[in-house]
């Protein structure tokens, strides 16, 4: 039985995916696209979730350019990382936005103009920098496995570029502690008493 | 077991048809259980989803004040994705969907995107209960989120390699399994976290009037509880090429030892989960941070020295 | 696609986000807009890797963008936190005790 469909699926369905050299152009385009006009809606609808998850489509659209020009790892952590971000976010934005402009539409902006003027001339500067010029060119093709890209990316991690991995982890750590230490309200000598065991509690939250 | 073959998308069907079948076997094998935990035949239990199934397909869709009908429809239609984006990088004895270089980091976004879901699915209605699940979940999602994402780096570092056709086929002979079972458990958890019921998970539990299942009704409520155990099978199906050992075993062809693992872990952790006790978000927390997260690191620690001694 | 066509849209995705950063008024907002302006630096990352550079050092830049918004991410939520907590400020202009 199992040779029947070895031999039905080697003969009718191992046709591989289309190669997508040709359509990665289009598809990086149409995705950096899709994440600008996401990424600019963000500024517009009036819902705190709309907002926040608009603005993860922006993020998964650059994740999907990103893997398209065969950045698998990078890209899809770009996604992993931003959908828990957002998900987060929006429990950021529900408890501190003191207002709900679903319900209640009302501007959110400030200085409004001079923010667009600087934004508009930021687009032109940098547009018109990135026309003028002259790019190189890598001396060879671009890599066809991203799997090799993915190993190259640890190998430097871990040899020549040691260093990034060094600084980052204990930034990343500090980040950890710093935030607790910062956003806590209530410490554990609160709430379990003076020898943390919960058995001289005055009060607290639990 | 050689290399993986990656198939042509229209197989993606099978594997919808394969994961809605598996999904029905979960919610029958819960409903038997229940069943028989109240003194009732089983097997008027193992009948309920197929009467469940028929009533929401007829049933009309209920709508709330000032729903937000799109994000519904969002976290409802990935519900009924998300378990179908985790299969793909699963090989089925040799043939794969995607055979992605990064495999094991895509399950990983995908169980994220679980987050996403959820939340969505509470925020739309506009409802108490159903924002209350979503909240939840969240807070929960902190405690498992990272020890799983741990558990997964274990079988990948042991193997070399983050796609997972490679990840199961550097386990000849010996499963991963028996030398990183606490990896193992901390995915199991991870799996009954993320698969949105019981009491690891409860987000669309009783105790908050089943919350993000609350004010969802016909095809709607059809599809989110498809969805779910959708993907505790997905959990289930991937844990075989990391831990298993994939395809390989005696007498059977590689697709079909696929699939029977998948099935009896499935089962186990059908089983398993009813008999967990309930544990709240914050208690969650802690055990995830002071128990789970130590656990994996120190496998992760014991697996990276084997592979640099073995090397 | 070009080189150009690429880094004209993170340009884009650049001047969004600080379009966000500058004219909003709460604080999670402005981080949205921070975090947009980081999009439009991955996007152009990706796009040098791809047409320029054969070396895996911009991937280590990704590398390093993607810890600098986890870092922009958690500190900006705790200190939110603790202004809203300490004050009931969410928006920026409340906020101006920082300044002194």
């Amino acid at each position: 039985m199992s040779l029947a469909f070895n031999e039905l699926s080697s003969v009718v369905l191992e046709t591989p995916l289309p190669d997508l050299s040709v359509l990665r152009g289009v598809a990086v385009t149409a995705l950096g696209v899709v994440a600008v006009v996401t990424g600019a809606l963000v500024f517009r609808v009036d819902s705190m979730a709309r907002a926040t998850y608009l603005l993860a489509a922006s993020f998964v659209a650059v994740g999907a350019a990103v893997v398209a020009l065969h950045l698998d790892y990078v890209g899809v952590v770009v996604v992993l990382m931003m959908l828990m971000e957002m998900a987060v976010m929006g429990v950021f934005m529900v408890m501190l936005m003191g207002m709900n402009p679903a319900l209640m539409p009302m501007s959110m902006v400030h200085s409004g103009r001079r923010a667009l003027a600087a934004a508009g001339t930021s687009f032109v500067v940098l547009t018109v920098g990135i026309l003028l010029v002259d790019w190189p060119t890598r001396p060879d093709a671009p890599p066809s496995d991203p799997g090799a890209t993915t190993y190259s990316l640890g190998d430097a991690l871990m040899g020549d570029h040691m260093l990034v991995m060094m600084v980052v982890s204990p930034v990343m750590l500090a980040t950890i502690v710093a935030g607790v230490v910062l956003a806590q309200a209530h410490g554990r000598y609160e709430r379990l008493g003076d020898d943390l065991r919960g058995t001289s509690r005055q009060g607290g939250r639990r | 077991m050689g290399e993986v073959v990656q198939v042509a998308a229209p197989w993606v069907l099978l594997a919808a048809l394969l994961l809605g079948m598996a999904a029905l076997g979960v919610a029958a094998l819960d409903g038997a259980l229940a069943a028989r935990a109240a003194c009732r035949p089983a097997s008027v239990g193992a009948q309920h989803p197929l009467v469940e199934t028929a009533r929401l397909l007829r049933q009309r869709r209920r709508t709330t004040v000032a729903a937000d009908t799109l994000l519904r429809h969002v976290a409802v239609g990935g519900f009924a994705v998300a378990p179908l984006l985790m299969v793909a990088v699963v090989p089925l004895g040799e043939w794969v969907l995607a055979d992605a270089s990064v495999g094991v980091v895509w399950f990983n976004a995908v169980d994220v995107l679980v987050w996403v879901l959820v939340w969505l699915a509470g925020w739309g209605p506009n409802a108490a209960w159903s924002l209350t699940g979503g909240y939840r979940f969240l807070a929960q999602a902190m405690a498992y989120e990272l020890p799983l994402m741990f558990a997964l780096t274990a079988p990948a570092v042991a193997a070399g390699s983050l796609r997972v056709g490679d990840v199961a086929g550097g386990q000849q002979g010996l499963p991963y399994v028996v030398w990183m079972p606490v990896a193992f458990l901390v995915y199991c958890v991870g799996v009954l976290a993320f698969s949105v019921r019981g009491p690891l998970s409860p987000a669309g539990g009783p105790v908050i009037s089943s919350g993000v299942l609350a004010e969802l009704s016909g095809v709607d409520r059809l599809l989110v509880l498809a969805g779910r155990a959708g993907l505790l099978v997905a959990g289930a199906a991937f844990a075989v090429p990391l831990f298993l050992g994939g395809g390989s075993g005696p007498l059977l062809p590689g697709w079909l030892w696929v699939l029977v693992k998948t099935a009896l872990l499935t089962a186990a952790l059908v089983v398993v989960r009813r008999r967990l006790p309930d544990v709240r978000p914050e208690r969650f927390l802690a055990l995830g941070w002071t128990v789970l997260l130590p656990a994996a690191l120190l496998q992760l620690l014991v697996v990276s020295v084997v592979v640099v001694v073995r090397s | 696609m070009t080189l150009e066509v690429v880094l004209v849209l993170a340009a884009a995705l650049f001047s969004v986000g600080l379009y966000g950063a500058l004219s909003q008024q709460v604080v999670v907002m402005v981080m949205m807009g921070l975090e947009l302006m980081l999009n439009g630096v991955v996007l152009a990352a990706a796009g040098f890797w791809w047409f320029t550079a054969p070396d895996p050092s911009l991937q280590v830049l990704l590398v390093v963008v993607l810890a600098a918004m986890t870092v922009e991410m958690a500190m900006g939520f705790a200190v939110a936190l603790l202004l809203h907590r300490t004050s009931g400020a969410d928006m920026t202009d409340m906020a101006a005790e920082l300044k002194q």
